[in-house]
């Protein structure tokens, strides 16, 4: 079957979006408790439960993150040349952070030495909150627009520094993103946890949900009135041959609310960014975390639509050069390969939501410090 | 132009992180199965010892995983990170069997390791059989997928170029998939993965029976792994990458490059055993020849002739100056006159823009590049000869070295009477390493061989990097070399730590350690009479 060029341009930055949720869903759970592991667990025993309960599926979930470089690579190979060479240290610096995680889970507990234990506690917890607020800023930086531009090659070059990144609107994006997945993973260690470390984490779910809330509302504020966005002035029609060279852009101060203008149905995506968030706040302090982490996946769905709706049909929008900017229409693959990618991803997301959907039922219980001495061998 | 600085230090980083992250990928491929081979004869037969077995190198695939995985994260990272223009201009082709590996296979692997690790005590037999078993064949078609990535830069079939778009695009699905480099590229690489894990499994368990430990246990592990490990090496070296070599410009190069074959010589060709080939003289000194014995490998005939290394380097001249017109209308057709006569024109030369490519070494406008210039790009169209020649020869030599062991291993245990073979079983274990050598002199001499190319006729490496300082580079360069540093002498010790426990890593109370620690408080010095005792309970 084919489908139409402008059709499928429109659902790969559909898709790329649910992979990225995907992996903040899933994977930016495992960061949170990684971000918490050092705080909700005094003794030893109590760090391993709460390791144990996402032993089993950090791995597959990172794999969200793996398949969503590789769709951007695939289906927006210029984006993914552009944003990933030109946060050249970024990308690192969270590279580096993902890096103490298959050795911290695999290896912490094969040594029973506390400082080596200790160590890579605080691996993990590197593990979660750097990429967390590595992708967070990196987020912030879109909507800032980046400093870069491209020569008639289509060879980019950026021109900003590693620390031009950390603009405060752009470390405010960071902050969110690591407090909205400490709260989700708080919610689930709520769930997964034996007590004592299910109170802590039930404290811990209500206290960040409300600093993403305000988080979430002081960068909307921000947003709205310091933060310029761009817009395209021209550009050929939306299934032409995809050139990022042949638009015209200008930048405008209102012009990331325009989508929300012309499509008011769009807001219910921050409505339930907040609505999400506070309904986690109550859900966790009513002792229902198992609706906290359905409310939750919904406030991070919710919160990076609110910045991909933002955005659109922008990905990486040039400060300095606004015409070389990478929109939805010009910066994707060749009508085959998206065609391809596109039944690809048809056929396996829904055997990947099946069969890991299996392994947490299999895995799926109340860890305990009894169950971690029982096999002490066994578990990480 | 870009930095040559800097372009030596992306490549040194790249090269430097993919072999390293290779010293771990053979290791999962082929022990995966091991342990579904026994895993599912303690299905069968409700043996324990075979579950022992199953967990024991389990816990060894475990620690090498965790690094597989780590350090596969950042060949992900780096096509982006370092080889921008090469993602810009190839992703359109090479991303796809990235990102459908991603969705076909290292989900399945990823999602089921870690039930295979924890999920013992709540799956049932079968249920976790076959977590091992999804959890081996995903890791294995993750290396199809990504052999499929790596056999298109090789023969870039499928694909051609838009000066619209200014990329290649994909042209043809299947082609990119069923591309003959990438098939045999994909037996030999996995062969070797089983060859490196068999030799793993084999010379640990030597270990044990030299130590006369744990008896049972390394016998039955040696013999899982002996008939793996000898299918394995037959199926490296039977088919070799060798029938894949007569694809492609890229790969001819490959081949005279690997057999410092300077002159075309006649049908069949001689295999040159030794030699120093020097790049400067173009000849290779001292050389001592096998005749007959190349053509018959490269071609599998008496009467193709091999190209040499000369003659191949007068085509590419030719390329070049056909690519320095093809350059030439690319700029006419992107300015403003896209006119369907500089189109023909653009079209017939098109195949050889990327030679043209090759002058973007030298200057800016390789459509008005002097003759100096093009002397200089010919001289780079063929990889360095020596490193290729002799890595060759190493990966060959640790192959057929191998193949030796293998053949006496089988023998002798058939026999029933390994373990009385001391010499055998020391030779086992002192080359664990050859496997490894042998992965990475042919790796080198897949990638190496492949210069100047980033993609083979299509791409030169030269203008393939990201437009980053030389600065960028020794500071993510120098953290790489640090934090690998660190991570292997981790994984060493714990591998050496688990690999000396051996099964008594376990804590069932079955194994050596444990019954000589509970022995030696009522024994005198330990010696070796307790460790007879809980061997028998085994069997």
């Amino acid at each position: 079957m084919i489908i139409d060029y402008e059709v499928l341009k429109f659902i790969w930055w559909v898709l790329v979006g649910v992979l990225l949720i995907g992996f903040a869903v899933t994977d930016g759970m495992d960061m949170g408790v990684g971000a918490l592991l050092p705080f909700l667990g005094k003794t030893d025993d109590e760090r391993r439960v709460i390791i144990n309960t996402i032993g089993p599926h950090w791995d597959g979930n990172q794999v969200w993150l793996i398949t969503a470089g590789g769709a951007i690579f695939a289906a927006w190979p210029i984006v993914y040349a552009t944003a990933f060479s030109g946060f050249y240290f970024a990308m690192l610096l969270a590279l580096f952070g993902l890096f103490f995680r298959p050795v911290g889970f695999d290896y912490r507990s094969k040594i029973a030495d506390p400082r080596w234990r200790n160590a890579w506690d605080w691996g993990l917890f590197i593990g979660g909150v750097v990429p967390a607020l590595v992708f967070g800023v990196a987020f912030g930086n879109l909507l800032l627009g980046v400093p870069f531009h491209l020569d008639d090659m289509l060879r980019s070059f950026y021109t900003g520094s590693f620390f031009g990144l950390f603009h405060p609107f752009a470390l405010l994006a960071g902050i969110l993103s690591v407090t909205m997945l400490t709260m989700h993973g708080a919610v689930w260690l709520q769930i997964r946890a034996a007590e004592p470390i299910a109170s802590r984490a039930k404290a811990a779910a209500r206290i960040f949900a409300l600093i993403s809330i305000a988080v979430f509302a002081l960068a909307g504020v921000w947003l709205i009135i310091g933060v310029d966005g761009f817009k395209v002035v021209s550009m050929p029609a939306l299934d032409a041959t995809p050139n990022p060279l042949t638009k015209e852009v200008v930048a405008d101060s209102w012009a990331w609310l325009a989508n929300y203008a012309n499509h008011p149905w769009t807001l219910v995506f921050p409505v339930l960014g907040f609505a999400g968030l506070w309904a986690t706040m109550k859900l966790a302090a009513a002792d229902r975390p198992g609706w906290g982490l359905v409310s939750g996946s919904l406030a991070i769905t919710g919160i990076i639509m609110t910045a991909g709706v933002s955005l659109f049909p922008f990905i990486l929008p040039s400060r300095t050069d606004p015409n070389s900017s990478l929109i939805v229409w010009d910066a994707v693959s060749s009508h085959l390969t998206l065609t391809v990618m596109f039944w690809a991803a048809v056929i396996f997301i829904p055997l990947i939501l099946a069969y890991t959907t299996w392994t947490y039922t299999k895995m799926w219980r109340r860890v305990t410090v009894e169950e971690i001495r029982e096999q002490e061998h066994l578990a990480y | 132009m870009l930095d040559s600085t800097m372009i030596e230090l992306s490549r040194w980083q790249f090269a430097m992180t993919a072999m390293y992250h290779f010293l771990f990928v053979p290791l999962t491929l082929g022990l995966a199965w091991i342990l579904v081979i026994m895993e599912s004869v303690y299905v069968m037969t409700g043996r324990e010892i075979y579950r022992d077995m199953t967990k024991f190198w389990g816990k060894l695939f475990g620690i090498n995983f965790a690094l597989g995985v780590t350090t596969g994260l950042t060949m992900e990272f780096q096509f982006g990170t370092n080889w921008a223009y090469y993602s810009h201009y190839v992703g359109d082709v090479f991303g796809a069997p990235l990102a459908i590996e991603g969705l076909m296979a290292f989900f399945l692997e990823s999602t089921f390791i870690g039930l295979f690790f924890l999920g013992w005590e709540r799956l049932s037999k079968r249920q976790h059989l076959t977590v091992t078993f999804l959890m081996a064949l995903a890791s294995n078609l993750s290396a199809l997928w990504i052999l499929v990535a790596n056999g298109w830069m090789q023969n870039p079939v499928g694909a051609e170029f838009s000066y619209e778009t200014m990329r290649m695009e994909m042209t043809n699905f299947m082609d990119v998939i069923v591309n003959p480099v990438a098939q045999v590229k994909f037996v030999h690489t996995v062969a070797a993965g089983y060859v490196t894990a068999s030799m793993f499994v084999l010379g640990i368990s030597s270990w044990y029976m030299l130590k006369g430990r744990d008896l049972a246990f390394a016998k039955r592990s040696f013999s899982v792994a002996i008939g793996f490990g000898l299918a394995g090496i037959l199926s490296v070296i039977l088919l070799g990458d060798e029938s894949g070599y007569e694809v492609g410009d890229v790969q001819k190069v490959k081949l005279a490059a690997i057999e410092a074959e300077w002159h075309s010589e006649p049908a069949p060709a001689g295999f040159t055993i030794i030699g120093f080939p020097s790049n400067e003289d173009e000849e290779t000194h001292g050389a001592v020849k096998i005749p007959w014995l190349l053509g018959l490998i490269a071609t599998r005939s008496l009467d193709t002739e091999v190209k040499g290394l000369k003659d191949l380097m007068r085509d590419h001249e030719i390329r070049i100056r056909s690519g320095m017109i093809a350059y030439d209308y690319l700029q006419r057709l992107r300015g403003d006159q896209d006119t369907p006569e500089n189109r023909a024109v653009f079209d017939d030369h098109k195949d050889d823009l990327g030679y043209g490519l090759l002058l973007k070494r030298y200057t800016d406008d390789p459509s008005q590049a002097t003759e100096e210039q093009i002397r200089m790009a010919v001289k780079d169209s063929i990889p360095e000869v020596a490193p290729l020649f002799w890595s060759f020869r190493v990966m060959v030599a640790a192959g057929f070295w191998m193949l030796g062991l293998m053949i006496l291993g089988f023998y002798f245990n058939t026999k029933r009477v390994i373990q009385e073979k001391r010499w055998l079983l020391r030779l086992f274990l002192w080359s664990i390493p050859v496997p490894w050598i042998a992965a990475e002199t042919g790796w080198f001499v897949a990638e190496f061989g492949r210069q100047p190319w980033a993609i083979g006729e299509v791409l030169p490496t030269s203008i393939a990097a990201s437009s980053l300082a030389p600065s960028d580079l020794i500071i993510s360069l120098s953290a790489f070399i640090l934090f690998y540093t660190v991570l292997l002498i981790i994984e060493m010790y714990l591998m050496f730590k688990f690999g000396r426990q051996g099964p008594s890593s376990l804590h069932t109370g079955r194994y050596h350690h444990e019954e000589a620690a509970t022995a030696s408080r009522s024994n005198i010095a330990g010696g070796p009479a307790p460790v007879l005792a809980p061997q028998k309970r085994q069997d």
